[in-house]
């Protein structure tokens, strides 16, 4: 029997992705038409024995996400349930302070991913690795290739050419060490506890020592204690014992930090659809709109019916519930959430147009992709700075819930936060 | 009666539009800019026009010889060896202008206006001295050289360089007519009109000033060559309103050529010219521009104060603004966005210009 387990955070987290995660928990930001964290619902509820997703996070139970659970729930026929830690307790604090939960019914094994990747979840490959180096090890590590540059930015692996065993690791290096970088999606056995429990009592033991500190700090270093993070205080020290094995994969991978990234994954996604959900795909047919690429279109959102060929969507777009397109609307690379009105002729490239907002007629609202180097195959999205060199990097223009454009301007490179009737153009601004 | 039009070299400032067609022959509101000053001034009565040019151009020579015919008077073009500034071209074309003794206009090329020959004519003739010059009023002197006169008489008591306290609110308006004798003023070098010849007459009380009613503008640069046709459309609104398109879809002063094809849920205006044979897809939206013969302007495109060359065309879902300009031939491919770009002949376009910008 197996499980899996799905990190979501909260909301203190994920800020590179605001204004988008002020109106719904980020793990519910539609990626390629459903919820990022539908990605890897589906993914699981495909492997063989799974029998329950535990999602682990510190958001405040809320409406958006029991609806979402309850729902998934049903969907796909498995047991989905959300534990709510009491404090942001890092990757290996949740999941140790749950364990008895995660361990419940005896589960040979279980998976563990952070819900802000975007991936092709190659569980079924990752089990049967598993499977092949026998069961003396507690761990496998999904990874991927990186350029030399970026690697630095995420946790690297060296391997044993051999046997695939994890010889070392290191979280965000200053200098390189490898370009085989941590996915963020593992294979645990019940055996990791023991591992990450030896951190807790280590950490306990730290924060124990006799300190005259008043009771508020007292509690500081409790909650501190609690605290865990697999990569720099599990795996580093895992590396090299026979205890840690990485299997590399070839399918595509992508954090989704920034709002630009979502637009990235959704391209991955959509280009999985291909293979997985053909039936999410608009394809071009007599009487419908004209679809260039990938496109999602939610079932409820309304093309202008006197003029839906002169509509041209795609590539990469996904249109959510109920919005409504009217004629002469271009829409590529871009996320266009629920109950959105573009408006005639209006042309919306490289944006993300919050829910409920309305783009005038022939207004543009246009970004610029932050996209990895397509020249090269290890290239990852860069989403490490907003500014640089003192001014707004050129990023796609997100516009935030409920946001009026009026006909005729542009907003270029822009963020517009929610509720903001805009009356002019803007470039290359955050408008509050 | 003669003319002699100052056109001279190759109306550098109108670039990229004048790599392709000299400038006389630009069209302005669908006229060649030459024609607008030629036709009104055979109209007052001048049946000899001399064309002052500092560089040949055979399609100029034809088409002059064309209007001769379709005029009825005389086109020469006095050509200049090496520029003679705006003094110059008069000694050079002394022989044509003196064979009689009227007087005669002189004109920059760039201007446009309800030209008033026959009321310079006339105030001419009343004060019968040597030279009257048209001033025009400005909201800001202190740009430009301004003219003090005698408001009642005209007569010009001198010129003043960009003024730093208020002298005067007129200014040159570069149409000028004068008595023949006037040229004895003159030799055959480069010299300036405005800056050696015009403040000794006015010293000499030889100069008089006549204001200009309605509007003027100077059309020698893109930007206030639009400006140029906004207030040239108000005022064919005025004088020949049946000139101009109404209906749905035009908003304000709108001059279509007859040949232009327009398609459905357009809207165009206020200040829109467009040129023969020029097609405007499905869904445009344009206003402040003009667009030259034989250009295309494909669907749900939005253009704001722009010059597309002759037969250019614009891809689906541009946007073009701020003045830019489209030499002759262009191609902007789809989606592209162009801010204040200057494109060169004969370009293909494939990325956005989001700051203004000269395409080589």
């Amino acid at each position: 029997m197996l499980k899996a387990v799905i990190l979501i955070g909260g909301p203190q987290k994920g800020t590179r992705f605001r204004p988008l995660s002020f109106e719904v928990p980020k793990p519910l930001f539609p990626v390629a038409g459903v919820p990022m964290l539908q990605h890897h619902i589906e993914a699981c509820a495909k492997v063989p024995g799974m029998k329950e997703i535990i999602l682990i996070g510190f958001y405040q139970p809320n409406d958006a996400l029991s609806r979402y659970l309850s729902s998934a729930q049903q969907e796909f026929k498995i047991l989905v349930r959300y534990l709510q830690e009491f404090a942001p307790l890092g990757t290996g604090g949740g999941l140790y302070h749950f364990r008895d939960q995660i361990l419940s019914g005896g589960p040979s094994a279980f998976f563990l991913m952070n819900a802000d990747v975007c991936s092709e979840f190659p569980l079924l490959e990752m089990l049967r690795f598993h499977r092949d180096h026998g069961d003396v090890h507690c761990a496998v590590v999904l990874a991927t290739t990186a350029n030399r540059k970026q690697s630095l930015n995420y946790g690297c692996i060296v391997e044993s050419q051999k046997t695939h065993e994890v010889l070392h690791f290191v979280e965000k290096p200053a200098t390189f060490v490898s370009d085989i970088i941590n996915c963020g999606i593992y294979l645990f056995t019940p055996e990791i506890f023991t591992h990450i429990g030896m951190v807790f009592q280590r950490n306990q033991e730290e924060k124990q020592l006799p300190l005259p500190t008043p009771r508020e700090d007292q509690l500081w270093s409790r909650q501190r204690a609690e605290v865990i993070h697999l990569e720099q205080d599990v795996f580093t020290s895992l590396a090299g014992q026979q205890q840690l094995y990485v299997y590399k994969t070839q399918g595509f991978w992508s954090q989704i930090k920034s709002a630009g990234s979502a637009i990235y994954a959704s391209r991955l996604y959509l280009n999985q659809y291909l293979q997985t959900h053909p039936e999410r795909l608009v394809s071009s047919q007599e009487g419908g709109c004209t679809v260039n690429g990938n496109v999602f279109i939610h079932p409820t959102a309304l093309i202008d019916p006197t003029a839906v060929v002169s509509v041209l969507l795609g590539p990469n777009v996904s249109i959510g519930k109920g919005v409504c397109i009217g004629a002469g609307v271009r829409v590529r690379e871009s996320i266009i959430l629920h109950g959105a009105s573009l408006q005639d002729h209006c042309c919306v490239l490289n944006s993300i147009v919050g829910w409920d907002s309305t783009i005038g007629k022939w207004a543009r609202v246009e970004g610029t992709p932050s996209d990895p180097n397509p020249n090269d195959p290890f290239a990852k999205i860069n989403s490490e700075t907003l500014f640089r060199d003192g001014g707004l990097t050129p990023s796609i223009t997100i516009l935030g819930c409920n946001v009026n454009i009026p006909s005729e301007v542009i907003i270029r490179n822009s963020i517009v936060l929610p509720h903001k009737d805009l009356s002019r153009s803007f470039k290359n601004q955050i408008i509050l | 009666m003669k003319a002699l039009i100052l056109v001279g070299g190759y109306g550098t400032r109108l670039r990229p539009l004048t790599l392709t067609v000299p400038k006389p022959l630009v069209e302005f509101c669908n006229k060649p800019i030459l024609l607008h000053q030629v036709e009104n001034l055979a109209k007052a009565g001048v049946d000899h026009v001399i064309l002052a040019v500092s560089y040949m151009s055979e399609v100029l020579e034809r088409e002059m010889r064309l209007q001769e015919q379709r005029l009825g008077i005389r086109i020469s073009l006095s050509h200049e060896q090496e520029p003679l500034g705006t003094a110059g071209p008069l000694a050079l074309a002394r022989e044509l202008l003196t064979d009689n003794d009227e007087p005669f206009f002189v004109l920059n090329s760039d201007v446009i206006c309800d030209f008033p020959f026959e009321d310079m004519l006339k105030f001419h003739t009343h004060h019968g001295k040597e030279g009257s010059i048209v001033v025009t009023k400005v909201e800001e002197p202190s740009k430009y050289g301004v003219v003090v006169y005698e408001g009642e008489t005209g007569r010009i008591h001198r010129f003043v360089e960009k003024p730093q306290v208020f002298v005067s609110n007129k200014i040159n308006a570069g149409m000028y007519i004068f008595s023949p004798s006037m040229l004895n003023r003159i030799q055959l070098r480069p010299t300036s009109i405005e800056k050696e010849i015009f403040p000794i007459m006015a010293k000499e009380g030889h100069l008089y000033a006549m204001e200009l009613q309605g509007f003027w503008m100077d059309i020698g640069q893109p930007k206030d060559f639009l400006t140029g046709m906004s207030m040239y459309l108000q005022s064919v609104r005025v004088q020949n309103p049946e000139k101009l398109c109404t209906g749905p879809g035009f908003l304000g002063n709108v001059l279509v050529d007859p040949t232009a094809v327009i398609g459905e849920n357009c809207t165009i205006g206020p200040n829109v010219t467009l040129g023969a044979g020029v097609v405007l897809e499905d869904g445009v939206r344009i206003k402040r521009c003009t667009v030259l013969k034989g250009a295309r302007i494909r669907s749900h495109s939005w253009l704001e104060s722009c010059i597309v060359g002759w037969s250019s065309s614009v891809g689906q879902w541009v946007r073009m603004e701020n003045v830019t300009v489209l030499g002759e031939d262009v191609i902007v491919n789809d989606e592209l966005y162009l801010n204040g770009a200057n494109v060169l002949p004969h370009k293909s376009i494939s990325e956005s210009v989001p700051e203004p910008r000269i395409i080589m």
